[in-house]
């Protein structure tokens, strides 16, 4: 064994580990905090909706496309500047999370709003005629029937989320991504280049069985 | 009791403005089970969403029980609408909640007290024989169980309004019976007032003590259901009536020579044996060529076609109105 992993520094590959979980945790929970309100915002503003207006659904419309069409890779160089004055730096943990939620919030919202849109139109209007409020529609009726959609999205997001920590290693950031790509690429290190992927697989396999756990336990259907 | 004063509500889409209903006027009177019917398209489902505003006319006024609906503001109007139950043909449950949680939904939403929620939702999960499913989750009932929610949840908030939005369509005749006596003792017990909204006009016949018949958004015949029933004013409640009858030519089946006429008999005599008493005095024959003896909600009713044949046909004819059953003449036989 030993022959083989010669290159790879095991203490190192563990706080590298620990970078892209927090990395990982800081973005992914930001994501929702972002995500959600602006996915239930893109959905009541829709055509028919409860809150229907035009003028704000093109707005945000617009703002999330733009967003989702720039590729992770420049969204994180043209973030640089901005980054600095959220966090302080560019660099790190704390440098990775503002360009990750940017990149993954817009991402999560639609799949939100895929999620809402998916809720029968008769629980919205059966909660409006007991005389629910928009806030308890939302909050009491749509959200939780969503849930098993805003769940699934969540570890779609997720993943995504673990593939855009290893670009954000290029500018700076730790993690296992900047591992592969500073040893296992620029240094040819194959051994280290092998341990980071499978790690990162293993991270990958993880949040799908824990996402579609989750899902299985929010569905009533 | 409900008003409803010059509703008017269109939509417009790509395609142009279509009018769903065009200056409705209606009065439900309080405690009565008030039957809408009409062909999909005719503006049923949006009259009754007017009722508690989920469709906001464009002009009119609703009035339940006093209160000029259209005229709340936001808080006052979610606030009446506790009052006013509604169900659904496709009962429109929280899949996420148990039958319980969806039940105990209203009353938290109003932000009652967790007791008293727990109290009012244990009474009626057994007053609707659902407690034995109270931790199940909707996917796991069947239709009739589910309406039976859909039910229990419209009453959570005790409402003096019931609306149903073609809440037996979903669900099979033995289904549908047992929700419609359910709905019948709601309206005796708790004197709630009931709109129903059905395409199906069995269902009106079983529970309306009122009907409203609904044509492109227009009211075109009102009135008590067996009146409605037994004598339609209007083409196309006799068109929707018709579907129910056998269709083929009455005159064609006669005797010879026969005179064709529809008697119809009300309440009690409906099971003497006027038709034959009358038939033996004047020296008249009679064949039965169609007829139904039925109820309408608890009336007896029955509806002969008959031909009179080797006899005085007007003797007959007179003698049957004297004893108060209404006979049309409809033509002779060829």
């Amino acid at each position: 064994m030993d022959g083989f992993f010669v290159n790879v520094d095991w203490p190192e590959i563990g706080r590298a580990t620990l970078d892209t979980m927090l990395m990982l945790g800081g973005s992914m929970a930001l994501t929702v905090v972002f995500g959600v309100p602006l996915g239930v915002l893109l959905y009541l503003s829709g055509k028919g909706r409860l809150a229907a207006n035009p003028v704000v659904n093109a707005v945000l419309s617009l703002i999330v496309n733009i967003l989702r069409s720039v590729p992770f890779i420049i969204l994180l160089i043209v973030m640089l500047p901005l980054t600095v004055l959220m966090v302080g730096t560019s660099l790190g943990v704390a440098g990775a999370i503002p360009p990750l939620v940017v990149g993954a919030a817009p991402f999560y919202a639609r799949l939100v709003e895929t999620a809402l849109r998916e809720v029968d139109k008769g629980v919205v209007e059966a909660t409006q005629a007991m005389g629910g409020s928009t806030w308890q529609i939302v909050t009491r009726a749509l959200l939780p029937e969503a849930m098993p959609g805003v769940i699934a999205g969540a570890t779609v997001t997720a993943i995504a989320l673990v593939s855009y920590t290893a670009m954000a290693g290029v500018v700076g950031a730790g993690g296992l991504g900047d591992l592969a790509i500073r040893f296992g690429y620029q240094r040819f290190q194959t051994d280290v280049m092998i341990v980071t992927v499978v790690l990162l697989l293993l991270l990958v396999q993880i949040l799908q069985m824990l996402g579609d756990r989750l899902v299985a336990r929010v569905s009533h259907r | 009791m409900i008003r409803l004063e010059g509703v008017t509500r269109r939509f417009r889409s790509a395609a142009g403005e279509r009018t769903a209903l065009d200056a409705v006027d209606l009065v439900v009177p309080q405690g009565q089970v008030f039957g809408v019917v009409g062909r999909s398209g005719a503006g049923k489902s949006t009259l009754v969403r007017t009722i508690n505003l989920l469709e906001r006319p464009d002009a009119g006024r609703v009035i339940v029980d006093g209160l000029d609906m259209t005229a709340l503001a936001p808080a006052a109007l979610r606030a009446s609408r506790r009052r006013i139950g509604m169900i659904f043909q496709h009962f429109n449950l929280l899949n996420a909640r148990t039958i319980a949680d969806n039940v105990a939904f209203p009353l938290k939403l109003e932000g009652r007290p967790d007791a008293e929620v727990k109290a009012r939702v244990a009474v009626l999960l057994d007053q609707l024989g659902l407690s034995e499913h109270a931790r199940k989750h909707p996917a796991q009932l069947s239709g009739g169980q589910k309406q039976r929610v859909g039910i229990a949840r419209a009453l959570a908030c005790e409402p003096h309004v019931l609306l149903c939005d073609e809440a037996t369509s979903a669900l099979d005749p033995e289904t549908t019976d047992e929700i419609l006596t359910l709905i019948d003792q709601l309206n005796r017990d708790l004197k709630l007032t009931v709109v129903m909204i059905t395409h199906k006009m069995e269902v009106v016949r079983r529970v309306c003590d009122r009907v409203a018949v609904l044509k492109d958004g227009r009211v075109v015949e009102e009135g008590a259901t067996a009146d409605v029933f037994l004598h339609p004013q209007h083409e196309a409640t006799r068109a929707m009536l018709a579907e129910d009858e056998d269709s083929f030519d009455l005159a064609a089946a006669a005797p010879a020579g026969g005179r064709l006429a529809r008697l119809t008999f009300r309440g009690a005599s409906t099971y003497e044996p006027e038709l034959s008493r009358v038939a033996r005095s004047v020296g008249v024959d009679y064949s039965i060529l169609s007829g139904r003896i039925s109820r309408i909600r608890n009336e007896p009713y029955g509806q002969l076609v008959v031909a009179f044949t080797g006899g005085d046909a007007e003797a007959a004819v007179a003698q049957l109105t004297a004893r108060g059953v209404t006979v049309e003449t409809i033509g002779e036989a060829g």
